[in-house]
């Protein structure tokens, strides 16, 4: 039985695509209704890619809804004044953030640390404003609307966007895409560069690699993957709201991202999912639902800074390392 | 269009500089605490927020401004006494992003306890009685209430510099911002000092909020566009330094109201575009020591 145990969970360990890809399978039957499941499916990619550059590389980005924004916006243009394919929306969507990602990225590594973040805050403001002023092309304060995809064509095939069902299966194909992308950064040899950096950042330049252009390249990547969501989003909300590129919304991957667990690969899901789930029950029982959040997360930093994921990892890691010792 | 005269200019100079003056004093609080204690402050606009309310609420209370201008900053510098000594403190030596992601924490709390305090609505403002109407400056009117906060500004800052550079107080302060190990090893209690200076930051945050109350609009949120506007005065004028937060401060207000009077539509951003440029040229800030950010 524990044996059976032991080699499923390094199988798991193993496979961690396919692992969580087989929960996200089930997970909208575990859930009250099934347009949460969608928006916990949306965040937890924009997770992901915020954990790309907060958990594993360790720079601690405030200004990520610039991304999440530029990408839902752009796809959002894309359909409604180029009146152009789904398809061709996401790339649109992807690829403009992946440009701004460029641009910010370019300005915002020339700091480091603490200034980092304050820098990007600061260059996610432009974006703000930049869309915010541009009423023509983004609705301005009511933000974009008519982002409206009825249906996802296919050759032989036409699947029902309009169900919330349909929508979470189509949206994860996109995931399951972004995780393998994300996972086989990770693998690679580019991904222990990234993690040095993390640990290390002089000690990664002494070895000679090129800090500057990895961590350009990471904040693009990271971009390109929140934008994926933003894209997402504007075809599952059939609008782009203003608030996508608001500070609170970059606030929003720092709690999803801490209270998973950061620098672990399903930790923002678990992230997502509990802050979205919260979200969900605490505005039913009181308006004051970013105290309450503010309190939880305070509560996090101070004594889980592990996050609800990174803490079972580390003690089923624990567990595993003595079962083998004991073998 | 109408033509932009030199008094016109001049008196949109002058409004810049009393914009610019509370920049300064937020980026003065934000300095003085990551000087000392290496924490990006963001909850620095929630206090400021707090500040603003807290001041309106005095006002009518007391009836009195001038007692509120001393009250306030009491006030919030004790909230900030408390969040120094239960929250932040506990995280010290556990790297810099943990005090910076619970600050952040934070001022949700904060926003939140205010909107429950004085509803999501904000609250009307309005000018001291004493400090109505305009003063004329040789070039133009302008309101008595935007010189007071220059002055008011310039009496803090003088203040400050005194305290910190005359007083053994300050001498600790400056010591301990260099080399917190010896000033341990000196017999001082550094986590005291940091306990204080966190309470000084924090009061002179909301004391800014009281003060630039009458020139804005006063909400639960009014402190999340001027948090990232106090970065930009912070980056621009090299973090960690006094003289960078005053030069920078001034220099930021006058760039947005000189924007706001020859190209309005750019007003929000002009400042932004001056940070990237002072990133790409100087990346450290006018003032701040090479090598300490890049």
């Amino acid at each position: 039985m524990k044996n059976s145990i032991i080699s499923l969970l390094l199988l798991a360990r193993r496979h961690r695509v396919a692992t969580v890809l087989l929960f996200l399978l089930v997970f909208p039957f575990l859930m009250p209704y099934d347009a949460l499941s969608v928006n916990i499916l949306i965040f937890g990619l924009y997770a992901v890619g915020f954990n790309l550059l907060f958990g594993y590389t360790g720079m601690l980005s405030f200004g990520h809804a610039a991304f999440l924004g530029v990408g839902g916006y752009l796809a959002g243009i894309a359909v409604v004044h180029g009146g152009w394919p789904w398809w061709a929306a996401i790339v649109t969507g992807v690829a403009a953030s992946c440009l701004a990602g460029v641009v910010i990225g370019y300005l915002a590594i020339r700091t480091r640390g603490i200034y980092f973040s304050m820098v990007t805050l600061a260059l996610a403001q432009i974006m703000y404003y930049v869309f915010y002023k541009a009423e023509d092309w983004t609705g301005g304060e009511n933000g974009l609307r008519g982002v409206r995809v009825e249906s996802i064509k296919l050759p032989g095939l036409s699947i029902d966007f309009i169900n919330p069902l349909n929508k979470y299966y189509v949206i994860l194909v996109f995931v399951a895409l972004a995780l393998w992308f994300v996972s086989r950064i990770l693998n690679s040899p580019f991904g222990a560069v990234i993690e040095a950096i993390r640990e290390n950042e002089k000690r990664a330049a002494a070895c000679g690699y090129d800090v500057a252009r990895a961590k350009l390249l990471v904040f693009v990547l990271s971009a390109g993957i929140c934008g994926l969501a933003g894209a997402l989003r504007a075809l599952h909300l059939s609008i782009v709201p203003i608030d996508s590129l608001h500070y609170l919304q970059s606030g929003q991957a720092v709690m999803m991202c801490l209270l998973g667990g950061m620098g672990t690969f399903f930790g923002p899901f678990v992230g997502a999912a509990v802050f979205m789930y919260l979200e969900d029950v605490v505005t039913n029982l009181t308006r004051y639902w970013m105290g309450a959040v503010g309190m939880v997360f305070m509560v996090f930093v101070l004594f889980f800074p592990k996050g609800i994921w990174g803490t079972l990892v580390h003690q089923m890691e624990r567990w595993l390392r003595r079962q083998g010792d004991r073998a | 269009m109408f033509d932009i005269t030199p008094q016109l200019f001049a008196l949109q100079l002058m409004t810049g500089i009393a914009l610019g003056a509370v920049y300064a004093l937020l980026a003065i609080g934000l300095s003085l605490i990551f000087g000392m204690l290496t924490v990006v402050n963001f909850a620095h606009g929630a206090f400021f927020m707090v500040g603003a309310f807290l001041g309106i609420y005095s006002i009518a209370l007391t009836g009195s401004f001038w007692f509120s201008l001393l009250l306030v900053p009491l006030a919030t510098g004790a909230i900030g006494l408390v969040c120094e000594r239960f929250l932040v403190r506990p995280l010290y030596g556990r790297g810099l992003d943990y005090p910076l992601l619970l600050t952040f924490g934070l001022s949700y709390v904060m926003i939140d306890v205010m909107r429950f305090t004085f509803g999501i609505e904000g609250l009307p403002t309005s000018t001291p009685p004493d400090l109505r109407g305009a003063v004329f400056l040789g070039f133009g009117y302008f309101p008595l209430y935007r010189l007071f906060l220059i002055a008011a500004t310039a009496v803090i800052v003088l203040g400050l510099w005194l305290f910190i550079e005359k007083t053994r107080y300050g001498l600790i302060i400056r010591a301990g911002s260099r080399d917190p190990e010896i000033v341990k090893v000196l017999g001082i209690d550094i986590a005291r000092v940091w306990w204080l200076v966190f309470g000084i930051g924090t009061a002179i945050a909301g004391l800014s909020g009281l003060l630039a109350a009458p020139t804005r609009a006063v909400n639960p949120e009014m402190g999340i566009p001027i948090l990232a506007e106090s970065f930009v005065v912070t980056v621009v004028g090299g973090m960690g330094s006094l003289p960078g937060a005053v030069v920078a401060g001034l220099l930021v207000g006058v760039v947005f109201s000189m924007t706001s009077l020859l190209a309005p539509e750019y007003a929000e951003l002009s400042i932004f575009v001056l940070m990237a440029v002072v990133l790409l040229i100087r990346p450290q800030g006018f003032f701040g020591k090479a090598g300490l950010m890049s």
